[in-house]
């Protein structure tokens, strides 16, 4: 048990992706069930895209929702954390690799998460 | 149509697509945009937006169990997700930049694409052949097998690389996992085992996704109220794909059904796109 190996990494995370996978539609589901209670009979139009309401698209608007319990911000908090999942795993990937000392593969980690954090910069500002 | 009404109706589509796509190894995108911009008239941007986010939730939930049973090639994932991330990232972002009409074409081709894939024989392959570049990435691994460990080799490295680099393209353009074009960069370039490149590529999807979500996040194409249901529908489907998936070897039927019903939407959609009725 004194070396941390390949099988190692594996049951890490397999153990990220399930517990992100599940908190993060625990998250939803929760959201959705409210957003149902409270607009359950309302008439929505998705026919023509006029992008999120205001509320959801920023993130001081989504906690300020989950506080006054909205669902929709609720589940918008999920769907961030869902997001979040498969990036957390090359995360740990990456502290993996740094223990199994392999470096070349902490690069291509690390490259990774730089690809990612670029893109998010990229988006907010086009 | 009511919020409760349009919810119900796509949580059951959306099962079936996640079922559908787990069995088959191309991921639910592939049904659920047709089925909310064709059967539904969502506009294809907000249906983008859902569809992406189902596929890291089906990506993400297949991959811990596959991760687990030793099968995923992890360090090959690593290595290629330079190349779909990158993919992704541009495909994101100039998706802005291209008519709808033209998004529609190129998903019914992409799908018409996943549906001959998906009816291809499978032949499990073993190349024990060495390549330099596979060697110091170590990239050649093994796999359970029933008789003990089956070791492989990686073929074709920078061809492999390219093809994912063009996959994540299509994935951040389409908000889709690309699982043909990965399995196909896998399988028919770099010449890995069937079982290996499927879970690889499923291990790689969700990645993908989350680096053209955050583009897409914050243009407005995530909606909550319709990601919720396409996200519940598609990672339970997803869930009892990979149960079934793990536990048997073959299911043929199920393949061509899915090719049939793709392909019938893939024809919907171009005729939409041409006729700009999207």
């Amino acid at each position: 048990m004194s070396k941390f190996k390949d099988t190692d990494m594996q049951a890490v995370i397999g153990w990220i992706l399930r517990a992100g996978v599940l908190v993060s539609m625990s998250v939803i589901f929760i959201g959705g069930v409210i957003y149902l209670y409270r607009h359950g009979q309302t008439h929505v139009d998705y026919s023509k895209f006029v992008g999120v309401p205001d509320f959801v698209s920023n993130p001081g608007g989504i906690i300020h929702g989950i506080f006054t319990l909205r669902g929709r911000a609720i589940i918008q908090a999920g769907i961030i954390l869902l997001i979040a999942t498969p990036v957390i795993r090359v995360l740990f990937s990456a502290i993996g690799f740094i223990m199994e000392k392999d470096y070349l593969y902490t690069a291509i980690t690390v490259l990774v998460l730089l690809i990612i954090l670029t893109s998010m910069i990229s988006g907010h500002a086009g | 149509m009511s919020v409760t009404v349009l919810t119900l109706i796509i949580l059951v589509g959306s099962y079936l697509a996640g079922l559908l796509g787990s069995l088959t190894g191309l991921g639910g995108g592939v049904v659920i945009i047709p089925l909310l911009t064709i059967l539904l008239g969502v506009d294809i941007q907000y249906a983008i937006g859902a569809s992406l986010i189902s596929v890291i939730a089906t990506s993400s939930g297949s991959a811990a169990a596959y991760v687990k049973e030793g099968i995923t090639n992890i360090r090959l994932g690593m290595f290629l997700e330079i190349a779909t991330t990158a993919g992704a990232m541009v495909g994101a972002l100039i998706a802005v930049y291209i008519p709808t009409n033209f998004i529609a074409v190129l998903f019914g081709v992409i799908l018409i694409l996943s549906a001959v894939m998906s009816l291809r024989k499978k032949s499990q392959q073993i190349h024990q052949q060495k390549s330099a570049l596979a060697e110091r990435l170590k990239l050649n691994g093994s796999f359970p097998g029933p008789a003990g460990e089956i070791t492989y080799s990686v073929r074709n490295v920078g061809g492999g690389f390219f093809m994912m680099l063009f996959a994540g393209v299509i994935s951040g353009l389409l908000g889709i996992g690309s699982g043909a074009l990965k399995v196909l960069a896998m399988d028919g370039v770099m010449r890995i085992p069937f079982k290996v490149s499927t879970t690889t590529s499923n291990f790689m999807i969700g990645v993908t996704a989350a680096a053209s979500a955050v583009v897409y996040l914050q243009r407005g194409y995530i909606d909550p109220g319709l990601s919720m249901p396409v996200a519940i529908g598609v990672l339970l489907g997803a869930l009892s794909g990979s149960k079934i998936l793990v536990h048997t070897s073959s299911s043929g039927w199920l393949r061509v059904v899915f090719a049939v019903v793709v392909t019938f939407l893939a024809s919907q959609m171009i005729y939409k796109g041409i006729t700009g009725t999207i």
